[in-house]
């Protein structure tokens, strides 16, 4: 079994086991998107127009609320020295907790959009815009947020520390993002937005898994 | 089997210096006892071993190659277990046991992993979240695994701690058991363990 694998089937085992993190972040994601049109009020055009990026941003907090957690669990029992001391190179098994951060937080975000963008009135094109951005970009912020959450580990104060390393480098994924949904309900074409996006995911999944192992090493040293 | 052999080894923790010129050859069959009181960097020294914290001077060579260069090889051979014993609290007994041994590219069928866990005592709540077991419990997990893990080298940090006698005549029997097979250990502990003859390696403070 690869470390990949091995990491990926554990993290899923564990979120599987331990729903409550999974729960918060969809119930954080759902809640908040819920108040907006309650605090801006009922007006269609102003819920059509901020639609998309109220959504993006509520998305990318949710997404945010589960990172403290991805590495810090593992570094406090032991698990995390085991994994660096094991045949898999670390490459491996970082990737597959990425991963698996994604399918119990990025995913379930990325499946619900759709439904909480209904309520903003957006049409089905831009709805499908919308979730097609996000499971491009939410992929995007596991990875900046693992790089940011290894490299915080271990620190006093890491939550806050946490929050201001990782929100400003969430902000191109919200700007291409947020702009897809935004250029198809003003009748442009998505693709320049969703190309960067997709560009900048491959970019991430083949750049930033190398900068969370030396991060790790770092904390574990 | 390998031989472990550890050249003028150095480190210190922020401006106090824990030891240097550190040096000792480990052969199989054999094993080690790091002695020395609180403080006087044991664990860092296991950890240099193993290669998780960076020495600020010498080398530690397994099979006649430095361990920072035959990285993987290193790492298939040795079994580290520190202080945080790796042990999930949502996970069963068994699914740890499992999981620890899987990450080591071990597959030991149910029948090896209920008999290594029935061994140490442990039979009747392997199937209990780990989060219900006590310290002396965790630690009988991970006795299991060092029975079925194949690695050459131990390298343990205090494994006694939270043990009941039994559980370290237990222990005394595993690695009698290891050394007889040609393993070799790297053991951090103020204990005896059982009548077994060890080198020491002490560290001052």
């Amino acid at each position: 079994m690869s470390g990949f694998a091995w990491a990926f089937g554990r993290d899923l085992r564990l979120a599987w086991r331990h729903p409550g993190e999974t729960l918060m972040v969809v119930a954080f994601f759902v809640l908040v998107a819920s108040l907006f049109p309650l605090g801006v009020g009922a007006e269609p055009q102003t819920l059509r127009r901020i639609g998309s990026g109220v959504i993006w941003v509520c998305a990318l907090l949710a997404a945010f609320l589960s990172l403290s957690s991805l590495f810090a669990a593992d570094y406090a029992d032991g698990s995390l020295e085991q994994m660096t001391l094991s045949p898999h190179p670390m490459v491996g098994w970082a990737t597959g907790k990425i991963a698996a951060h994604w399918a119990a937080t990025g995913l379930p975000l990325t499946i619900l959009s759709p439904l909480l963008a209904m309520q903003y009135g957006l049409d089905a094109a831009t709805l499908g815009t919308l979730a097609f951005g996000l499971a491009l970009g939410t992929p995007l912020l596991s990875l900046l947020g693992a790089a940011c959450s290894a490299l915080t580990l271990g620190a006093r104060g890491g939550g806050v520390l946490l929050a201001l390393l990782a929100l400003p480098l969430f902000v191109p994924v919200l700007i291409f993002g947020a702009g897809a949904a935004d250029a198809q309900a003003s009748g442009l074409s998505p693709s320049p937005h969703l190309s960067l996006l997709g560009a900048g995911l491959i970019v991430g999944a083949m750049g930033l898994p190398p900068a969370v192992c030396a991060a790790l090493r770092i904390a574990l040293d | 089997m390998s031989a472990l052999e550890i050249r003028s080894l150095a480190c210190s923790r922020g401006d106090s210096r824990l030891f240097r010129d550190v040096s000792f050859t480990l052969p199989p069959g054999e094993w080690i006892a790091v002695r020395g009181p609180n403080g006087s960097g044991k664990t860092t020294l296991l950890r240099c071993v193993a290669g998780l914290t960076r020495p600020d001077a010498g080398i530690v060579i397994w099979g006649g190659k430095p361990t920072s260069e035959a990285g993987t090889q290193f790492r298939s051979a040795m079994l580290y277990a520190g202080h945080a014993p790796g042990i999930k609290d949502e996970l069963t007994a068994a699914e740890n046991l499992r999981n620890a041994l899987a990450l080591r590219g071990a597959a030991p069928s149910d029948e090896a992993l209920r008999e290594s866990l029935g061994s140490v005592g442990l039979a009747k709540i392997r199937n209990l979240a780990a989060r219900r077991l006590s310290a002396g419990q965790r630690r009988r997990i991970g006795m299991a695994r060092l029975a079925l893990d194949a690695a050459a080298l131990w390298i343990l940090d205090e494994p006694l701690t939270a043990l009941d006698a039994d559980g370290e005549s237990m222990f005394a029997g595993l690695l009698e058991r290891h050394l007889r097979r040609g393993g070799s250990a790297l053991i951090a502990t103020h204990h005896a363990i059982g009548s077994l003859q060890a080198k020491e390696v002490r560290l001052a403070s």
